[in-house]
């Protein structure tokens, strides 16, 4: 296959990108969207041209660490699947394909299509936890937690932190991420205890971070490699309202 | 040199126990005057880091990810052992710890595998208490599955995402101690040199991967939570950025590396397709519990199918070979990894491989979709089918999936005491870095096992000892020659990457110390083919070091310049990794010389001469590594051949 690539480059955070197109030829349509990125490398190399930067690791569409922008959709035209899952045999034989790093403030562009996602842990640190120390949990069959509860529970655990929800979303909203959490950790019953906090830590979080506000378009569950359903943005919501109504924290 | 594996004495079951009440304790309020340093946030790491902070020390903890939760140990699918017999089918920590013990080929040490059988029952406990989504019965019950190489049903799963959900458990305890101020977690940072000085660790000298910046930290202890080296055969299971480096430069200032060779290839990935192929993918080996493994019982078959004029479909029950089960009767599909591989390799060595390369063998579940239904597999598998169909484009509900052995976990890896220190006072090792539990060969679901234990349960008392007998006062600054030296090694190292300019590309020198070690230290060694390697490897060697391509600077983002420091390292990991196959005139688990096999093709051991651990040490640069040796002993287990017939 012959591929027209036009790849945002940016040195890094301080200068300004820019599109650069790239042709490549001899690209098997089994190649994965990443191993194409590889092959453009070693010519790049073999140039004596710096490579792209782009994050990937375990390329089975799990670490959640690929984050590609490809032709206007996050993680490209497949849906339920990251970048790395992404193979050649998706486009057609000359397309032009344009390539770029997701688009959010609160997700600053460290170099070329590599991006700063350290506001999702900031997120889960204001809350997405449950707080027991090592040691001290009982025996796991104490608490009996019916299989479909389990399964919601993991439906929403499931996350992967990629981003493609805030990249997707036309307000750079990370609802979808923040909810997935919360709506995890509120099913079951090991999560009660800080429900309440919980909620509200993690959306006070998530807007001081800049992500935008959230206006229920559903961008973000279609482009969710996880499929991630909005009803647990239903239930955050719902989560959210009961903490703003029965609180202690009276400060607001 | 003597090695002191410290396990403490006794009847086997009350080691760990008698141990804990010997380890010295540090005072709460005296905890806080002590930093300990964790590199790498995977499951032993991020356990330990949470661990530790919740105990009152003062923790840094180091990625070269943008988060933790991106660690390798994500990827793990298939589930976590644990001796909790909830199936009421015989299990319990003896028998976790025979099926270990005997798993590994009887090369690892007893009362290591005790304790981790041991402790799996809190492991699960603690999960399930950070509300780790477990699979359930219907009733609310936790739910087991079978795995390789064991009898009972003792592995607890999160559908294909087993190693995800544990990851993210650990990971939520570790942000609740940032939170909590005692965890600094410094991201996308890589180690590339430790400090040790008066005979003990005292920090480390890391680079920031977005500026380039060469900083020292450092601490009372160091904790190398970095995984294992899989990536030296280049293609493998491992995450791309899996690496040797941190393993290998604390090797370099001291720590021995033990047991090099053994390697697992794990059975079930999805075949090599094209010489673009960056990594290889498993597929559970959970998938043995229903699928059927097999090939064209006749060669004349297999070449119909490679060609294309048959399909797996078309023969009949009577055509095919399902080797597993016919071998092995008791254990069949589910024999141990190491077994099932070799034996993999075997058919299509035969000629009756299938694949457009030969190089594959048939699981199929026909059988299981039609004794439990579509529904049921899909429950079961759903996921991994789908993650096959994107990346194969063919369907498993129909036609039977194609699998081939792939690179997939290092049984080696740091030496280390029954308290998991190193060869280097204040530098320990954990989970997949060190080699202590799994011997010659690892049983499935036992990784996460390991890593968690480690983490949660073994470093959090054992470290407390070695501190408390240093004390509070006993670190270095920064500014101290030590560090400097090593800053100064660092920063010529990466001088000397970029002033190359040679032709070739970093990737290319990693794909071909990949292929040799494949080729010649893979799923059969003999002494032929590790002598030749090492030559091999040593030209490659001296070719990296005259013709590497480095593009970009030292002080800014530039992923060629990891990437040629971690292949670098991955060159003279090969070597010793080859010189210790050669060293072990044996089979055993993993490590499987044909030299040395029973007249059925198994792994034939010599424990006459071989029951020992191999610890290597760096002597300098180029020069032959020493071998020390650690004699295992056995008191209760009975060593056998090993049989899964």
């Amino acid at each position: 296959m012959k591929i027209n690539l036009k790849v945002w480059r940016q040195k890094n955070n301080n200068t300004e990108g820019k599109l650069v197109e790239y042709q490549l030829d001899k690209i098997s349509p089994d190649m994965s969207f990443l191993e194409m990125f590889d092959v453009l490398n070693g010519e790049l190399t073999k140039k004596g041209e710096e490579i792209i930067a782009f994050d990937h690791d375990c390329r089975e569409g799990i670490c959640g660490s690929c984050s590609m922008y490809i032709n206007g959709r996050a993680h490209g035209p497949q849906t339920g699947a990251t970048t790395c899952q992404l193979h050649m045999r998706s486009f057609n034989d000359g397309d032009t394909i344009v390539v770029e790093p997701w688009r959010s403030r609160a997700f600053p562009v460290i170099k070329d299509l590599m991006v700063d996602r350290t506001a999702f842990d900031r997120v889960i640190q204001s809350g997405g936890y449950v707080s027991v120390n090592t040691g001290s949990a009982r025996d796991a069959n104490e608490t009996l937690i019916p299989r479909s509860i389990a399964d919601e529970a993991m439906d929403a655990a499931q996350c992967i932190g990629c981003g493609a929800c805030v990249a997707a979303c036309k307000n750079a909203s990370a609802m979808l991420f923040v909810a997935a959490k919360v709506s995890h950790m509120a099913v079951l019953p090991q999560g009660q205890a800080e429900s309440t906090e919980r909620a509200e830590r993690m959306v006070a979080q998530m807007d001081a971070e800049g992500f935008g506000a959230c206006s229920f378009t559903g961008a973000c569950s279609v482009e969710c490699p996880k499929s991630i359903s909005l009803d647990h943005i239903a239930r955050m919501n719902r989560e959210y309202l009961g903490a703003k109504l029965t609180s202690t924290n009276v400060q607001g | 040199m003597n090695l002191e594996s410290k396990i403490p004495e006794g009847p086997l079951a009350e080691k760990w126990s008698r141990h804990k009440f010997g380890l010295k304790l540090v005072n709460p309020a005296n905890k806080r005057k002590y930093d300990i340093i964790v590199v790498g946030t995977g499951l032993a790491g991020a356990s330990a880091a949470a661990s530790l902070a919740e105990l009152g020390y003062n923790v840094k903890a180091f990625t070269f990810h943008d988060s933790p939760r991106r660690a390798h140990s994500i990827a793990a699918q298939g589930g976590i052992n644990a001796a909790k017999n909830y199936q009421n089918d015989g299990d319990s920590v003896f028998r976790l710890f025979y099926d270990t013990i005997k798993g590994g080929d009887y090369r690892a040490r007893e009362g290591n595998v005790y304790r981790l059988a041991e402790v799996s029952v809190n492991i699960i406990d603690q999960c399930v208490a950070q509300g780790v989504p477990f699979a359930r019965e219907y009733g609310g019950l936790l739910a087991n599955r079978s795995f390789g190489g064991a009898q009972v049903s003792r592995t607890f799963y999160a559908r294909g995402q087993t190693g995800q959900q544990l990851l993210l458990g650990a990971y939520s305890a570790l942000s609740r101690q940032v939170t909590n101020g005692k965890v600094k977690l410094i991201t996308r940072t890589e180690l590339l040199d430790v400090v040790v000085e008066g005979g003990k660790t005292r920090g480390i000298v890391t680079r920031n991967l977005i500026t380039g910046k060469i900083e020292s930290h450092s601490a009372h202890a160091v904790l190398l939570c970095t995984g294992g080296y899989g990536n030296v055969f280049y293609l493998s299971t491992n995450a791309m950025n899996s690496n040797v480096t941190a393993a290998w430069r604390a090797h370099k200032r001291g720590a021995f590396f033990a047991n090099p060779c053994y390697t697992q290839i794990h059975p079930t990935c999805i075949p090599v397709k094209g010489d673009y192929q960056s990594k290889l993918t498993l597929m559970s080996e959970s998938l043995r519990n229903d699928g059927r493994v097999w090939v064209p019982k006749t060669k004349e078959d297999a070449e119909k199918i490679r060609k294309g004029q048959l399909k797996a479909t078309d023969l009949t029950e009577d055509q095919r070979d399902y080797f597993l089960e016919r071998r092995y009767p008791s254990f069949g599909n589910l024999v141990p990894r190491d077994v099932a591989s070799r034996n993999a390799k075997h058919v299509c060595d035969e000629g009756r491989g299938v694949a457009a390369t030969g190089l594959a063998v048939y699981l199929d579940f026909a059988d299981a979709i039609k004794r439990d239904g579509k529904k049921t597999i899909e429950a079961k598998y759903g996921n991994l089918f789908e993650m096959y169909e994107k990346i194969v484009d063919d369907n498993p509900y129909e036609m039977p999936m194609m699998i081939y052995p792939a690179v997939h976990y290092t049984m080696g890896g740091l030496w280390v005491d029954y308290n998991l220190m190193t060869s280097v006072p204040g530098l320990y090792a954990l989970g997949e870095a060190n080699f202590s539990d799994h011997g010659a060969n690892r049983l499935g679901a036992s990784a996460l096992m390991q890593g968690l234990a480690d983490g949660y349960f073994v470093v959090p008392y054992t470290v407390g000892d070695y501190l408390a007998t240093i004390g509070p006062a006993d670190k270095v600054s920064v500014d101290s020659p030590a560090f400097k030296e090593a800053e100064q090694h660092v920063s010529d190292m990466t001088q000397r990457f970029l002033s190359i300019k040679g032709t070739e590309p970093v990737d290319s020198f990693h794909k071909r110390l990949g292929h040799i070690m494949w080729e010649y230290c893979g799923m059969s060694r003999n002494a032929e083919g590790l002598t030749k390697a090492k030559g091999l490897i040593q030209d490659l060697k001296k070719e990296f070091w005259s013709n590497v391509r480095v593009t970009g600077e030292g002080d800014e983002m530039n992923q060629s310049l990891e990437h040629a420091g971690r292949v670098a390292d991955f060159i003279e990991l090969g070597e010793l990794m080859v010189d210790d196959a050669l060293a072990r005139n044996e089979s055993c688990g993993g490590h499987f010389r044909e030299e040395f096999q029973t007249e059925e093709g198994e792994a034939l051991r010599d424990d006459a001469n071989f029951t020992y651990v191999a610890a290597w040490q760096f002597q300098g640069e180029n020069q032959p590594e020493l071998l020390n040796k650690e004699p295992l002993e056995f008191e209760n287990v009975k060593l056998t051949q090993r049989s899964y017939k």
